[in-house]
């Protein structure tokens, strides 16, 4: 029997406001501001902005705000805002070659022309709570220098060599598929896949990348270079016959070069992974790249040994907003179901009881 | 760069460009120059303004074929004056107000009469993104590693 069962709405609408309450927590204190947000927690807003796959760092704020600092659920609001916009159009590729650089570190060239430029990192901090903080002590503006010779790209470095494999080709003809118009398909192309890896959970693909680096599906990387800045949007008007700037976007960029003994096909050379994210995140670029590398088992004919290497568990596994809902609908009313395995036990002991005592 | 390529003026700022340069224009900006404008014509919406997505795509290897990287939000508008040119104006962002600026101001643009006075608009915006762009590289190169030797072999 199905009972249909109504009730709570005057309990949801005081939990929402409860929320709202433990949200703005003590009145004494003020508000923060999402200018404050963007400002000073930019890199949570970043993180928002990957994994929503929605570049917009005021809405990001916001929703980490509303969010109570959530990141997995600022990310749900944020990817649920975007399904109420129009889509313009796709932008031109942005030309990550021409970024306006805020850090670029290659761990495989010591002097390499652009040179190691560190940015704002928290690299050689010790990594010690910083008393200072608490307060609101003044900051010392950034040293300036001479800005020297344009950043070079490693990956052009190896590739005068033959070395190196190439930018990643897709086949003749092939159109970049997009995950929001498609459902997913096994096995996906690599153009797909990179889309999913540059939204899927930072913590997800660090733990993947990680369990490549101890031995599951081992790939020999080196930091080619990690570079993070600003790149342009570009986006061609038909009505003008021109793609015109839209402003630009912070991304991170790692090209991870991964040792590749050869096959029966290729000769020995270095391999390629590839890391784009939204915003400031080398974590999740170089993991992006790790796992990315690890995918590509079709193309050099490598053995499916590892996690990392299972296109279908990493991919379908690595979006944040899917997994929470799927986990999370398990704490909703399943009263019925309940019931249902329930009864079920009790007659499967019932006659487990009765045979052993036939017996 | 040698004396005659200095004495050159810099190169004329096309729609094109100033279409990217009112894409990067402040509030405060482009409504100091609305108000600075003499005889201003009349402006009817054609589209928008309005917010939507741009798909931004990224390329595999950084060169190579296109992959979809995530969307954007931007914000366009399409004027008509009642001079009759038509401007364009979009930007990434949710600020509606000036998407229709710069829709104006790119009709403004290809009208003889209030060229010079948008021109002056775009060096203006232009000057500001260099300085902050020049800021941006210098913080940046006082970061950059020298490496030296312990022990050189010149001394």
């Amino acid at each position: 029997m199905y009972v249909a069962v109504k009730g709570g709405e005057a309990a949801i609408a005081n939990a929402h406001r409860l929320l709202a309450d433990r949200r703005r927590g003590d009145r004494s204190l003020p508000a923060i501001t999402i200018e404050q947000v963007v400002e000073q927690l930019g890199l949570a807003v970043d993180r928002v902005m990957a994994e929503a796959s929605l570049y917009d760092r005021s809405l990001a704020a916001l929703a980490v705000r509303q969010a109570r600092g959530d990141m997995i659920e600022a990310i749900f609001i944020l990817r649920a805002y975007r399904t109420t916009l129009p889509r313009f159009g796709y932008s031109e590729p942005v030309d990550t070659a021409g970024m306006l650089v805020e850090r670029r570190v290659s761990a495989t060239y010591k002097d390499l022309p652009g040179g190691q430029l560190l940015g704002p990192t928290f690299d050689y901090t010790h990594r010690l709570l910083d008393p200072s903080l608490i307060g609101d002590e003044p900051v010392a503006a950034p040293a300036v220098k001479e800005p020297g010779e344009q950043v070079m790209r490693v990956s052009d470095i190896l590739d005068g060599e033959g070395l190196i494999e190439g930018d990643g080709q897709m086949p003749d003809g092939h159109v970049a598929g997009d995950l929001t118009r498609e459902p997913m398909e096994f096995p996906m192309p690599r153009d797909l896949r990179l889309q999913a890896l540059a939204r899927g959970d930072e913590g997800f693909l660090l733990a993947l990348a990680y369990s490549t680096q101890r031995g599951y599906g081992r790939t020999h990387p080196f930091v080619g270079e990690v570079r993070i800045g600003e790149v342009e949007v570009e986006l061609d008007l038909p009505e003008l016959g021109f793609a015109v700037s839209l402003g630009t976007i912070r991304v991170t960029e790692c090209q991870m070069v991964n040792q590749f003994k050869g096959s029966a096909k290729q000769p020995p050379q270095f391999t390629r992974g590839y890391g784009l994210v939204f915003g400031q995140s080398e974590r999740k670029a170089m993991s992006m790249s790790l796992v990315d590398r690890a995918l590509r088992t079709d193309e050099f004919s490598e053995d499916i040994v590892a996690p990392a290497q299972d296109q279908e568990f990493v991919i379908s596994h690595a979006d944040n907003v899917q997994a929470t809902g799927f986990v999370e609908h398990l704490k909703l009313p399943h009263y019925v179901d309940f019931q249902a395995e329930l009864d079920l036990v009790r007659r499967m002991r019932h006659d487990s009881l009765r045979q052993s005592m036939a017996r | 760069m040698d004396a005659k390529q200095r004495l050159e003026a810099p190169p004329a700022i096309d729609r094109k460009e100033g279409m990217r340069l009112l894409a990067r224009a402040t509030l405060a900006e482009l409504a100091a120059a609305w108000e600075a404008i003499a005889d201003k014509p009349d402006v009817a919406p054609v589209r928008g303004p309005e917010t939507g997505l741009v798909m931004v795509r990224g390329r595999i290897g950084g060169g190579g074929d296109p992959f979809n990287l995530g969307e954007a939000t931007v914000s366009r508008a399409t004027v008509r004056l009642s001079t009759g040119e038509v401007g364009h104006g979009q930007m990434l962002g949710t600020d509606k107000e000036r998407a229709r600026y710069a829709a104006v101001f790119d009709a403004l643009f290809q009208n003889a009469a209030h060229r010079p006075a948008i021109e002056a608009l775009h060096r203006l915006i232009a000057a500001r993104l260099e300085a902050e762009d020049r800021q941006k590289a210098e913080e940046t190169a006082a970061t950059r590693v020298d490496f030296f030797t312990m022990v050189r072999g010149e001394d």
